[in-house]
């Protein structure tokens, strides 16, 4: 497997809004002016990894060496009552469930 | 008798001597919280609970029962741990009026060791930050200088402790989120083995880095609360099942000792370009000190140290996009005003109720995970990853311990950075690498700037040795008296 490229890119204020549809942000239009020069400033300075070569190395997502850790299903009230959780909803409650607005 | 200013194992003392109670005590903590307000470290104040927490450790020592060595202790929280029945904000909008429906493991556990919680201290918003000025509660404030920043982002936290408003405080660390601030207040600080602390009910930031530890006044002191505290938790699956030695057990003893013939690594990158020149010459005074002390001193070197900031701000804006998901107004947050269906909700509530450094973050970790740019950016990252490990893992063949600066700078000014994110990520430029390694690390006070601000020194261990680092940190604090020095605002 060749190095793998990373290079400097910009960000346009349109990709800016899409990203941030995605991850279901509003911005005012302002915002979105100041990320798209920001996020590229921050981009090119990331892709300084590119210079490296990681050909031949493996990926770290854990460092304590734990794999698989499992647990039994089962269901544990003891730390916290349902109702608890559905107060700190902003929402109204209905039949120990949040009512929200309709989906579409 | 000035209560303000007392170690751990002097309340303990104190207490059990019946030389003062534990609700004086906590009245004491509380006013200077009160009367040090303009340092705005707390969000959340919780005087009803200590003073019934201290009335509960009192009436043990009326009855006649033994207490444990953190019973009445007064602390402050980070308000980025869950605290059942107590406002959990994480600094920011969208948690304004959240109160947590339970306990972290953290504060379970230092409730079972009967502590006085005075309050929920300050933060950058979601952790995300180096000087708490992306609070939305707005920034805290260094006591050694009120136009400087105390660090971040556990700045509400170090800077309490500092000031003498609470004795320790649990502070959270990603990418040196308890070094740096605690450098930059001239406090103890430890960055603990991921794993060693349980995150559960710490609010998320970036899941593979977090960890949960202490500031203090001391490294005893800081000894004394990781005692309670580490441990595997049923909870967090990422806790391994390695045994938690008594750390402050004869601390002072086995410092002495423990400090003779230690091999101490000194690793170049970090006393190159970028490292204030005042910072590297009183570390490097420090590390002189342990040579007089019985240390071997060893050059070393850890060639990716340069590369840190990239994996981190790669890899961690993955993982905290994809934790701040939860946060959509829903389940619990903050409720927009009317609208039409629920994914313009969902937009408009985290539009609203995020500031401009955690949309930042959300949209960086978003692009770095999205299909066609996931293996130049973030897959590469978690390969640096590896190397910056392998740094590591090759210089503990050759010594006990590594040691440097925190911070490439004493505290700077408030406003200084806050417009400039890539100086402000260059911050965590010297605690970044071990918290790649999942290692620990300590923040110890080594001095003074001209200035009058205070310097750490970084001390480095292999994982889950946290003992060792905490030794090699007493036997220099015992022959100094940085910690005398108070500050006056």
């Amino acid at each position: 497997m060749p190095a793998v490229k990373v290079s400097p890119m910009k960000l346009t204020k349109e990709q800016v809004e899409k990203l941030a549809q995605l991850a279901r942000l509003n911005l005012t239009p302002e915002e979105a002016t100041q990320f798209s020069g920001e996020l590229t400033d921050i981009l090119g300075h990331l892709a300084v990894l590119g210079e490296l070569d990681t050909s031949k190395v493996t990926e770290t997502a854990q460092v304590t060496g734990l794999a698989n850790v499992v647990r039994e299903d089962v269901v544990n009230s003891e730390l916290c009552e349902p109702e608890a959780l559905l107060e700190a909803s902003p929402f109204e409650k209905q039949d120990h469930q949040i009512k929200i607005k309709r989906m579409m | 008798m000035d209560l303000n200013w007392l170690s751990i194992s002097e309340v303990h003392a104190g207490l059990m001597g019946k030389k003062f109670s534990a609700v004086e005590l906590a009245k004491a903590y509380l006013e200077r919280v009160k009367s040090g307000e303009k340092l705005n470290n707390f969000i959340t104040i919780t005087e009803d609970l200590a003073l019934e927490q201290a009335a509960a450790v009192d009436a043990k020592i009326a009855a006649g029962e033994e207490i444990g060595m953190l019973e009445g202790v007064p602390a402050g929280v980070k308000d980025l741990l869950n605290t059942k029945g107590v406002r959990t904000t994480c600094g920011s909008k969208m948690l304004e009026n959240f109160v947590s429906p339970y306990e972290s493991t953290t504060t379970q556990r230092l409730l079972d060791n009967g502590y006085v919680l005075l309050g929920k201290t300050n933060l950058d918003e979601y952790a995300c930050g180096a000087s708490t000025e992306t609070s939305y509660f707005g920034p805290s404030l260094n006591p050694w200088d009120l136009t400087r920043v105390p660090g971040g982002s556990s700045g509400g936290s170090v800077s309490a402790v500092a000031a003498g408003q609470c004795i320790y405080a649990i502070g959270t660390d990603t990418g040196g989120s308890i070094r740096q601030p605690a450098a930059l207040c001239g406090c103890v600080g430890m960055k603990v083995t991921y794993g060693r602390t349980s995150r559960f009910g710490a609010v998320a930031m970036a899941s593979s880095w977090d960890t949960i530890g202490p500031v203090a006044r001391s490294v005893e002191d800081v000894a004394h609360v990781l005692n309670a505290i580490a441990g595997r938790d049923p909870y967090d699956a990422t806790t391994p099942d390695v045994a938690v030695p008594n750390y402050a057990l004869d601390l002072s003893k086995r410092a002495a000792e423990r400090v003779k013939g230690l091999r101490v690594g000194v690793p170049k990158e970090y006393f190159e370009e970028g490292v204030d020149e005042e910072v590297k010459a009183i570390c490097m005074a420090a590390i002189r000190e342990y040579e007089k002390l019985g240390a071997e001193i060893v050059k070393i070197s850890l060639p990716m140290t340069k590369y840190g900031i990239a994996v981190y701000y790669i890899t961690m804006p993955g993982e905290f996009s994809t934790n701040l998901a939860r946060f959509d107004g829903v389940r619990f947050g903050h409720k927009p005003s009317e609208m039409e269906d629920l994914l313009e909700y969902y937009k408009q509530s985290r539009g609203e109720a995020f500031g401009a450094e955690i949309k930042r973050r959300i949209m960086v970790g978003t692009f770095v995970l999205s299909a066609g740019y996931a293996d130049e950016f973030y897959k590469q990252a978690q390969r640096v990853r590896t190397l910056i490990v392998q740094d590591f893992d090759k210089a503990f063949e050759d010594v006990d311990v590594i040691m440097g600066p925190v911070s490439p700078t004493t505290a700077f000014k408030l406003g200084e950075k806050l417009d400039d994110p890539l100086a402000m990520y260059a911050a965590d430029m010297l605690t970044i690498p071990a918290s790649a390694a999942g290692l620990p690390a300590i923040s110890l006070p080594c001095g003074f700037s001209k200035a009058g601000l205070p310097v750490g020194l970084q001390i480095i261990g292999p994982q889950f040795e946290e003992g060792l680092v905490l030794q090699a940190a007493a036997a220099y604090e015992q022959v100094t008296d940085w910690m005398e020095r108070k500050p006056e605002f």
